[in-house]
């Protein structure tokens, strides 16, 4: 301990020392190229005129002078509202189903309640043309309104965000005491007081955060809107009307600058909730063990498997929708849809770049986050290059995809910009993609890295073994399950994102998923539904590779975790 | 804790393949140099082959690298690299976008040998040499669900005048002037015919009968074809196709005249390779390069060359005559009209 009347002592920099600022250094450097300037180049393109010269406020003024754009705002936070709170009570039930009751099957609800996160938002909205569209199986259900506006869009993006509230929600559940629960029985309570004294506070923090998440996937979400908003502007599709359809990349800025708040705002407050939450769990706590209640335990599984099968349904209505030859006056069944080669949007190319990128980004992302989160968490000393690294981690975050896509448009195609020459390469698409999922990724490897007792380090550097060696022989391998999990991430995400990646694709590489927006634009619904379900079912291979390599490598690397 | 987690080969391979990918990312996207002749174009990706494979044979020293997308995004992409050019030509892009772009003085003049043979309202003719000259051209056309229609008792429209017809309500799609050119091809096509403030008049009407407005201009006629709409206003080249496919669909060309576009091409004035650039704009006049535009088209630029496809013959005559400067100057002031009046659920006499 040091008293505060000695000298300070300043530990010599050793080669370790030096190795890990330098790195650190580097990954900050990507960082900072990669989100703080480009974003600076669209806030300043936002005050620029056609010609370049500063123009202050105008582009603003403009802006909020046109009723028609200032109205996208209040229907962009009225749809997500309302999809959120929607979604949040439809993944409450389901979650609750599968850790506080006993049904059956609950690995296979829990992985069907995942298969939305494997498509591009565009085909759930797709899928819904094909149920309630005009020509839909089931438009009467809903009587006589159209499903092109807001009844639309809240129910594509409801399925899409649900599996993101659903994993949030679980795990709050599943982290409850089992003691609470006894003495509340004990004192009498009902059980409806029960639920609401102790079950729902006991997840607040986890239903506070499911609706920031969901709030802003929604409202920064571009692919339903696109493909089932008929007349009913949100902000996300006025930045894309804006820049492809009035070439008006000043007011494109404008929009994105306003798309910018409510998902910063949302950002933030997620964060001091995040901030106030305090371990739920000690070490004293008897996890919840539900007991069989037979009229509960058949409403959860009448639940559980309604809310499945529709998710099924959905998937399964594109899949046929990609193999009918012309719906509905036509319905032979044929593969003439796959024949992308004939159509907009680049044709199988499209597809093998996807995987392409896809596989870029899961590797170099991994190695990237990986080591960024490394430094975060183990490095010693330099706290000020940890805080400035762990801040710059967390704002990709907090920018919608499209405003990301944008802003790397103005910041990489200025010919003044050294780094001109990645524009319209496969590269910028690698580096936008890992920049626009780097938080979560970069969370996952934070929290398998605090895991991991720091006595490791410690007991290295006094062998005089160097750090990289440590690294690569303890930290990687113990971690291997985390960093699986992070490439898996970025894979799937790499291959179903569509709105940073619609402003940067070049032709030679143009992306499945962007494919599917324009196939689905040009009207060639049927092969953007095609073009959509292969993106499925690469996710879904992926994801079963991931399991099996998860379950091998598991076995070769984790067997210390057990006694 | 030693965690011999990999054999030793298995670990130095694992870093050189970490090393040898990131070198080959940045390597991978060197250019690599041949005579190729980056091409911007809107054309219909099924198309695209056919034109490659014939300016190829017959400019033997050229390689056309195609940069496809749609018109907007097209048009999007070069404005947006207009200090950089990065396309040595445009080719198949519609004359508005091309005049907005020449206007911004991205373009070399050229006059391809034969320009005496193309029908004189296809090409720039306010220069010498022209800016741009036009290949093809296509007309705005009704679409009109005969089976859908039937259901609800809608008589086939006839004329533009006929589509405010109070029985149409609910039953109309027409593309978003704003993101799409078709869209503000019939637009500017109205006002040309009617003058500006009848034609805001008319919009109005039609304002009330339109379910809604979509992205892309093809896509209307493509929602008519799959009976997603009984009336779909937009072109009918891709509704051609549907009703090869079985769409039980019709075409109206409404007399009182057409909205018309043509699709043109131009050399990028900073591009290296005006040489080659200029051979394939000699090619893209001649007679063989018109009997590969005509399929699905309206019009091509040579007078004379047979429609292959029976209902679009014709069709031309009705062909309004359209001034594409002064599209091009007013397009952003209607556009903004347009998007007060009509753009969101907001009121819609606003």
């Amino acid at each position: 301990m040091q008293t505060a009347a000695s000298p300070r002592v300043r530990p010599r920099l050793g080669t370790d020392d030096w190795i890990l600022r330098g790195t650190m250094l580097a990954v900050a450097a990507l960082l900072f190229v990669g989100i703080l300037l480009p974003l600076y180049a669209l806030l300043s393109k936002s005050f620029q005129g056609p010609d370049g010269g500063f123009v202050g406020l105008a582009n603003y003024a403009n802006y909020f002078s046109n009723p028609a754009l200032v109205y996208s705002i209040q229907n962009s936070v009225t749809v997500t509202t309302v999809a959120t709170v929607i979604t949040l009570v439809l993944a409450f039930f389901y979650a609750y189903g599968l850790t506080r009751t006993c049904i059956p099957c609950k690995s296979l609800f829990k992985g069907i309640a995942l298969v939305p996160i494997l498509m591009p938002s565009l085909l759930p909205a797709i899928s819904l043309v094909y149920f309630f569209g005009n020509q839909g199986i089931a438009k009467e259900l809903l009587f006589g309104n159209s499903i092109y506006g807001p009844i639309g869009i809240v129910m594509g993006e409801a399925y899409y965000v649900f599996p993101h509230v659903m994993t949030i929600l679980l795990i709050a559940m599943s982290m409850s005491d089992a003691r609470l629960y006894e003495a509340a029985t004990s004192l009498g309570a009902s059980r409806t007081r029960i639920f609401f004294t102790v079950t729902l506070p006991g997840i607040r923090y986890g239903l506070v955060s499911a609706f920031f998440v969901a709030f802003t996937l929604i409202i920064t979400d571009f692919g339903v809107p696109k493909v089932i908003g008929g007349q009913y502007n949100v902000l996300a599709t006025d930045v894309y009307k804006q820049v492809v359809g009035r070439h008006d990349f000043e007011m494109g800025a404008v929009v994105s600058m306003v798309l910018l708040v409510p998902a910063v705002i949302a950002f933030f407050a997620d964060r001091i909730v995040q901030r106030r939450q305090t371990a739920a769990l000690t070490a004293r706590s008897v996890p919840y063990q539900p007991q069989p209640s037979r009229g509960r335990d058949l409403f959860y599984l009448i639940y559980c498997s309604l809310i499945g099968a529709m998710i099924l349904a959905v998937l399964a209505m594109a899949a046929y929708a990609s193999l009918v030859r012309l719906w509905p006056y036509n319905l032979s069944f044929t593969t003439y849809h796959y024949q992308f080669d004939l159509r907009d949007g680049g044709g199988w190319a499209a597809y093998r770049n996807s995987i392409e990128m896809a596989s870029w980004t899961a590797l170099i992302g991994t190695v990237i986050i990986f080591v960024g989160a490394y430094l975060v968490e183990k490095a010693k000393g330099f706290r000020e290059g940890r805080a400035v690294l762990q801040f710059l981690a967390m704002v990709p975050m907090a920018v919608p995809g499209l405003v990301l896509g944008l802003a790397y448009v103005f910041f990489f195609n200025s010919p003044a910009n050294p780094l001109n020459f990645l524009y319209h390469t496969m590269t910028i698409l690698v580096i936008c993609t890992v920049t626009h999922f780097y938080t979560v990724a970069h969370l996952t490897g934070v929290t398998a890295l605090k895991q991991m007792d720091p006595e490791f380090e410690a007991v290295s550097a006094s062998l005089k073994v160097p750090v990289y060696k440590t690294f690569w022989r303890v930290t990687v391998p113990v971690c291997v399950p985390a960093i699986l999990d992070v490439s898996m991430y970025l894979f799937v995400n790499a291959m179903t994102t569509v709105s940073a990646v619609v402003f940067l694709y070049s032709p030679d590489t143009a992306l499945a998923s962007v494919a599917v927006l324009n196939m689905d634009d040009a009207g060639e619904i049927a092969s953007a539904a095609a073009m959509g379900m292969m993106i499925v079912v690469t996710s879904a291979g992926v994801r079963l590779l991931h399991a099996i390599l998860t379950r091998g490598i598991a076995r070769r690397t984790q067997a210390w975790r057990k006694r | 804790m030693k965690a011999e987690w990999l054999p030793r080969t298995a670990r130095r391979l694992g870093a050189l393949v970490t090393v040898s990918a990131l070198a080959l990312v940045v390597a991978g996207n060197a250019a690599t140099a041949r005579t190729e002749l980056l091409v911007y174009t809107a054309v219909e990706a099924d198309e695209l082959a056919k034109f490659k494979s014939a300016i190829e044979k017959a400019v033997p020293d050229v390689t056309v690298k195609w940069v496809r997308d749609s018109t907007g995004i097209v048009t999007s992409k070069l404005l947006a690299e207009k200090d950089n050019p990065q396309a040595d030509m445009v080719w198949g892009l519609a004359a508005t976008s091309l005049v907005l772009l020449a206007n911004q003085n991205y373009f070399a003049g050229y006059a391809p040998k034969g320009l005496d043979k193309l029908d004189k309202r296809f090409y720039d003719a306010k220069n010498n040499p022209p800016l741009w000259v036009g290949q093809r051209a296509y007309g705005s056309a009704i679409c009109f669900n005969t089976v859908e229609a039937a259901k609800k008792n809608l008589p086939m429209p006839k004329t533009w005048a006929d589509l405010v017809n109070p029985a149409y309500k609910g039953h109309m799609v027409m593309p978003n002037p704003n993101s799409s050119g078709t869209g503000f091809l019939m637009v500017s096509a109205w006002m040309q015919m009617m003058g500006e403030q009848p034609t805001w008049a008319y919009l109005d009407k039609l304002h009330d009968n339109m379910s809604r407005y979509t992205h892309s201009g093809s896509a209307p006629c493509r929602l008519a074809a799959s009976g997603e709409t009984p009336i779909g206003l937009s072109l009918a080249y891709r509704a051609v196709k549907s009703k090869l496919d079985g769409a039980p669909i019709e075409f109206v060309f409404p007399p009182e005249g057409l909205g018309w576009e043509v699709e043109a091409f131009s050399i990028v004035r900073t591009s290296k390779k005006q040489e080659l650039a200029k051979k394939v704009a000699d090619w893209s006049i001649t007679r063989e390069a018109m009997d590969l535009y005509a399929p699905g088209y309206e019009a091509v630029a040579m007078p004379g060359v047979p429609n292959p496809i029976k209902e679009l013959d014709g069709v031309q005559a009705r062909f309004i005559n359209n001034d594409f400067i002064w599209a091009a100057d007013n397009r952003i002031r209607i556009l903004n009209e347009w998007q007060k009046r009509y753009d969101g659920k907001s009121d819609p006499k606003r």
